[in-house]
């Protein structure tokens, strides 16, 4: 790294850097206005579903103006878009509380949820892709194939529930649905969140073990791994030494996917467990078209994932320093 | 295909790769016959015993209202298998057609495409679909979309890059050069080859829709009762998971046959060509 890190080169990558950073905000704003447009100004007048059929077109013109649904569409686009930036996405319209409250009670129960199942699925990943990369199209390669190839295909659900039948009904081992004691000792901690991680893992792993296995081999295939292997290096220092730091970029591009992909699993796995996160929150405001919370919820995920993707890419850029030469 | 060339190629399948083609095989039966192969009426109450373990008259047993698991399971699988086909086929119909007038038409056309579908392939699958039940609600035509719509920007992706590709090519320029429109260009020079390359992409994104469609059901955002697809069958069975019922294993595994079944055979059909 020493010889790289001249001044010229950081601050190449500080500029390409910044040009993602300054992409993704416009991504994030297009995706709003598309969210948007489709929560809030295509499913009709909420008006007139509030009142109901009976009500008098003066009754429904009182309440759209009061709800300021009178107003042409861009205005409630930019003042909409104006309170979500500013942290208050207005009332929730079922639990009549502030949405900003609930979502900040919920939202780190999620992140808590994401980020052990993140900590679990990654070195089991590694292990998976690296096992299979070096020994590509042996045996082991192929079984561990057809393993994750039916891993991904499978619905987080029956995971669920084979993992709650074998470990909560047959074992006994853990409660079947998450309920995390305030102040929680570690084995209770554990205990409660050990099958949620787990479903959610299956998926992640598997997903991740593959593009690994990808992005190694992609490697193993160059001019500079034939060289190595010439030069007598070793099997093991050469896939850590040589391949592996040149796979970064693909690499942290694949976690920021299957992290992404893990918030989608988590839709599931929070039903299921009955677990208190956003995901579950976000269900609960599709089912009682409760718009501002489910509007909010959503900006949340879609933001989330362009923040993994920026994180990945930036990482790429400091990675490579071709990259950071631009 | 001759006969003769399909049997060999299906010899020369690998093992994962022939057990793929066997489920896939036996869920396009199912859901080509369920409905008149079932024992009994998928609404009918035929057991006083609710989540009843298998017996000769009922193999699967009864689900929590003491109704066939079996016959609901058929129809209920010709519901996930026949609408997901129909999506699919939406998705990518939709998806390569932009991508192939992006691929043909005028340069300001690709960029307002390209970029808009950029902006969707960011919103995360699942909480798109859900946003958009949330907006329309989920009638089986609008679900239907709702999957179909979620898939697009992924299929686009591919197709263009695949479309854009091909313009280059000699046969295309000649085309091109002999004064045929764009739209013959686009429909008898590219799409033709287009369409070996796609069909992984379209398997794949039959995975998916049918994980979406039996996730959304499976969470009460799906198909309504009294219809129900497999993911609805897993919802209604929830409370039999304690007992381990029948009810709620079979119609889950029953997804995952399906969908581990086309994984394999799209990867076994697609080796040595994708590394």
């Amino acid at each position: 790294m020493s010889a790289a890190s001249t001044p010229s080169l950081w601050r190449g990558a500080g500029r390409l850097i910044g040009k993602r950073i300054g992409l993704a905000l416009v991504t994030l704003l297009l995706v709003s206005a598309v969210i948007f447009t489709i929560s809030g100004l295509l499913p009709g007048d909420a008006a007139q579903e509030v009142l109901g059929q009976g009500a008098t077109p003066e009754q429904v013109a009182a309440l759209r103006h009061e709800m300021g649904l009178d107003r042409p569409a861009p205005v409630r686009y930019a003042e909409w878009l104006g309170s979500i930036v500013a942290g208050d996405p207005g009332q929730s319209l079922v639990a009549n509380k502030p949405v900003a409250d609930i979502i900040s009670e919920r939202l780190p129960n999620t992140l808590t949820l994401a980020a052990l199942a993140a900590l679990v699925s990654v070195p089991f990943a590694f292990l998976i892709g690296i096992a299979s990369a070096v020994s590509r199209g042996r045996k082991l390669d192929r079984g561990i194939n057809v393993l994750t190839l039916s891993m991904v295909a499978l619905p987080e659900f029956l995971v669920a529930t084979i993992a709650v039948l074998i470990f909560a009904v047959e074992l006994l081992w853990l409660p079947s649905i998450t309920i995390v004691p305030k102040d929680p000792t570690f084995a209770q901690f554990a205990r409660a969140y050990a099958m949620p991680v787990m479903v959610l893992a299956v998926g992640v792993v598997a997903q991740l073990g593959r593009m690994i296995r990808a992005a190694i081999i992609a490697e193993l295939d160059r001019p500079y791994v034939e060289m190595a292997r010439l030069k007598g290096v070793g099997p093991q220092r050469l896939v850590f030494r040589h391949v592996l730091p040149n796979a970064i970029g693909p690499i942290v591009n694949a976690m920021a996917l299957s992290l992404s992909n893990l918030f989608g699993g988590a839709i599931i796995v929070e039903t299921i467990f009955n677990y208190p996160g956003l995901a579950s929150l976000m269900v609960n405001a599709v089912t009682s078209r409760d718009m501002p919370l489910l509007q909010a919820c959503a900006m949340i995920f879609c933001a989330t994932y362009l923040l993994l993707v920026l994180i990945a890419d930036t990482v790429a850029i400091l990675a490579n320093p071709r990259l950071r030469q631009v | 295909m001759t006969g003769g060339n399909l049997i060999r190629a299906v010899r020369a399948l690998p093992w994962s790769g022939k057990i793929g083609l066997a489920l896939v095989a036996f869920w396009i039966v199912i859901a080509l016959t369920g409905r008149f192969i079932a024992p009994h009426s998928p609404g009918a109450f035929v057991s006083y015993e609710v989540f009843a373990g298998s017996s000769g008259k009922f193999w699967f047993g009864s689900d929590f209202l003491g109704r066939d698991v079996l016959s609901r399971l058929l129809v209920g699988a010709q519901f996930t298998v026949g609408l997901s086909a129909i999506a699919v086929t939406i998705a990518v119909t939709l998806g390569t057609g932009l991508a192939l007038t992006a691929a043909v038409g005028p340069r300001w056309l690709d960029e307002l495409l390209s970029r808009a579908m950029d902006t969707l392939i960011s919103i995360p699958s699942k909480i798109f679909a859900l946003v958009l039940v949330a907006a329309f609600g989920s009638s089986i035509v609008l679900l239907t979309l709702i999957v179909s719509i979620t898939y697009v920007p992924g299929n686009f992706r591919i197709a263009r890059s695949l479309a854009v590709g091909l313009t280059k090519l000699d046969y295309v320029e000649v085309a091109r050069a002999r004064g045929e429109g764009r739209f013959h260009i686009a429909l008898v020079e590219m799409l033709p080859n287009m369409i070996r390359p796609l069909f992984a992409d379209i398997g794949l994104r039959f995975v998916f829709i049918v994980l979406l469609l039996s996730g959304l059901s499976f969470l009460g955002l799906g198909l309504q009762p009294p219809d129900a697809d497999l993911g609805s069958l897993v919802r209604e069975n929830v409370s039999g998971l304690g007992e381990g019922a029948l009810a709620i294993l079979m119609p889950a595994t029953a997804i995952a046959s399906l969908t581990v079944g086309v994984n394999l055979l799209i990867d076994a059909a697609t080796q040595g060509k994708v590394k």
